[in-house]
C-alpha cells in the first residue's frame, strides 16, 4: 500500500517536471505539444478515494497553469477527466470495473488504447476550447485537439511500453 | 437538518468537483481579462526559480548565437554613433553635467527565462522583479524589434505580456507617414501580427516597415516592428488591415531591454485629469 502511494508521489512530481521543463517546449510543427503528465491520472490506482483522486487530479493541472501561465484551463480539464474516468471505466470495461477484478497489467492492447485515446480526447477537447475560448478560431481549436491527441496518445503508448512492469 | 446533511455526504465527491470546477473556471476567464490573471502566474518562487535553472542550463548551448547578436548590434550602434554629428565625447561629458535635461527612457537588460508561442495568450518569463525596479507597463524589445509589456512582477521575476496574446494592443505606426493603428495578434501564425485601423487614406504597400508610434507611454516612437506582408480593406472599405512580418523571431528569444519610461507617471496623471492637490 506505501508502494502505490511512493509511486504515484513519484509519478506527480516526475511527469509534472518533464512536462513543463520538456514538453512544453517541443512545438512540433509550430504549436503541436504532447501532454503525456495526464498518465499521472490515467494510471491512478483504480478504486481510489475519489475526494483525494479529484483533488490531486486538480493540484497537478493547477501546477502545470502555473508553469505555463494559462490560468486555470489545466485545473479545469484534468479535474473533468478525473471525474469522468469511472464512467468510462465502466463503459469500457464493464463487469470487470465493477466487480473491483480489473488491473491495468491484464488489460488487452485494444482496450487500453481505447480507454487511453477517449480520456485524452476528451481531456483535449477540454483544455483547447478553453485556451482558446474564441469561437471565430474553431477549426484552428479542432486542429489543434486532433494534432495534439495523436501526439499525446502515442507518446503515452510509448511510456507504457518503455515502463512495463514484468 | 438531517436530510441536508445526508445530502451533503452522499453527494460530497459531486459538490467537491464543482467547487473546484468552478475555482478552475474563474481562473480561466480571469486569464483572458487584461491585467487579472495574477493569482497563478510563473513569476512565483517555485516556477521562476525552476525557469531560471533550466535557462541557465540552455544557455549554454546558445552562447555563440548570441554572442554573433550583440556583435552585430554593436555594429550598428557604432556605426550610428561615428556617423552621427555629435562626438562621442561630448555625449560622456554630458551625463554628469546636472542642468542637462534628464533623460526619459532609461535601458536595463534581462534574460527570458521561459517562452510561449503556440496558444492564443502568450507570455513570457524574465529573471528580473522588483527588486532591480522593474514595475509592470513597462517596454520590453531586443535589438531587433519589440516583444511586449511587463505585465506583472515578484520579488526576482517578471512577467511579459508578449504582442502574441490576444489581450495586448500596442500603438504602431506607417515609417514613412504618421498613419497610426494598433497591432494585434489573431492566434494564428506567430511570425504574422496584424495592424488594424489604418485608414484607407494612408499609403500602404508591401515591404514597408511598421514602428512604434509614440502615442502611450510605454514605447518610445519608431522601435522597429515589421515589414506589411499583406493587406486587404475591411468590411466597410474604409480602413485597412495589415498582416505584419514581425523582425523579431518570437520563438528564439534569449536576452532583452527593458524600457522604463521616467515621465510615464506625469503624462498618465495629465491625462487621467488628476491632480496630486486634490
Amino acid at each position: 500500500m506505501n508502494n502505490t502511494i511512493v509511486l504515484n508521489i513519484g509519478r506527480f512530481l516526475f511527469l509534472g517536471l518533464l512536462q513543463v521543463l520538456l514538453f512544453n517546449h517541443i512545438n512540433f510543427l509550430g504549436h503541436i505539444n504532447p501532454y503525456p503528465y495526464l498518465l499521472f491520472i490515467l494510471l491512478f490506482p483504480l478504486n481510489p478515494n475519489r475526494s483525494v483522486f479529484l483533488l490531486l487530479s486538480f493540484l497537478l493541472g493547477l501546477s502545470i497553469d502555473m508553469f505555463s501561465n494559462s490560468g486555470g484551463v489545466h485545473a479545469a480539464s484534468c479535474l473533468l477527466i478525473a471525474f469522468i474516468r469511472p464512467i468510462i471505466l465502466r463503459w469500457i470495461f464493464g463487469v470487470s470495473y465493477e466487480f473491483q477484478t480489473l488491473k491495468f497489467g491484464n488489460i488487452s492492447p485494444g482496450e487500453l488504447t481505447l480507454y487511453l485515446t477517449l480520456m485524452i480526447v476528451t481531456h483535449h477537447s477540454c483544455l483547447f476550447f478553453l485556451e482558446v475560448f474564441n469561437l471565430n478560431l474553431l477549426v484552428l481549436t479542432l486542429k489543434k485537439i486532433a494534432f495534439s491527441a495523436i501526439f499525446t496518445t502515442i507518446l503515452s503508448m510509448l511510456f507504457l511500453i518503455i515502463f512495463r512492469r514484468k | 437538518m438531517q436530510q441536508i446533511v445526508n445530502f451533503l455526504i452522499r453527494n460530497k465527491n459531486f459538490l467537491l468537483f464543482l467547487l473546484l470546477l468552478f475555482i478552475s473556471l474563474a481562473l480561466t476567464i480571469q486569464s483572458h481579462t487584461y491585467h487579472r490573471s495574477k493569482f497563478i502566474s510563473s513569476t512565483n518562487f517555485i516556477s521562476g526559480g525552476l525557469y531560471n535553472w533550466s535557462a541557465s542550463i540552455s544557455d549554454y548551448l546558445k552562447l555563440k548565437e548570441q554572442n554573433e547578436r550583440l556583435l552585430e548590434e554593436n555594429k550598428r550602434l557604432h556605426n550610428l554613433l561615428q556617423n552621427s554629428q555629435l562626438d562621442t565625447l561630448s555625449i560622456i561629458n554630458h551625463t554628469n553635467d546636472s542642468l542637462a535635461p534628464v533623460k526619459t527612457y532609461h535601458y536595463s537588460t534581462a534574460r527570458v527565462i521561459n517562452n510561449s508561442y503556440n496558444k492564443p495568450d502568450n507570455y513570457l518569463t524574465i529573471n528580473k522583479g522588483k527588486h532591480d525596479s522593474i514595475i509592470p507597463d513597462m517596454g520590453v524589445i531586443t535589438d531587433k524589434g519589440i516583444i511586449g509589456i511587463i505585465e506583472n512582477t515578484s520579488h526576482n521575476y517578471g512577467r511579459v505580456i508578449s504582442i502574441l496574446n490576444s489581450n495586448s494592443r500596442i500603438n504602431a505606426q506607417l515609417k514613412k507617414s504618421e498613419h497610426y493603428g494598433s497591432l494585434i495578434w489573431n492566434g494564428k501564425d506567430p511570425n504574422i501580427a496584424q495592424l488594424e485601423v489604418i485608414p484607407r487614406l494612408a499609403p500602404v504597400k508591401i515591404g514597408d516597415t511598421i514602428m512604434t508610434g509614440g502615442r502611450s507611454t510605454i514605447f518610445p516612437k519608431g522601435i522597429p516592428i515589421g515589414t506589411i506582408s499583406d493587406y486587404k480593406l475591411d468590411v466597410n472599405d474604409s480602413y485597412y488591415l495589415i498582416d505584419v512580418k514581425l523582425f523579431n523571431d518570437m520563438t528564439n528569444i534569449g536576452f532583452v531591454y527593458i524600457i522604463e519610461n521616467r515621465d510615464a507617471a506625469e503624462i498618465k496623471q495629465l491625462e487621467t485629469g488628476e491632480t496630486p492637490d486634490e
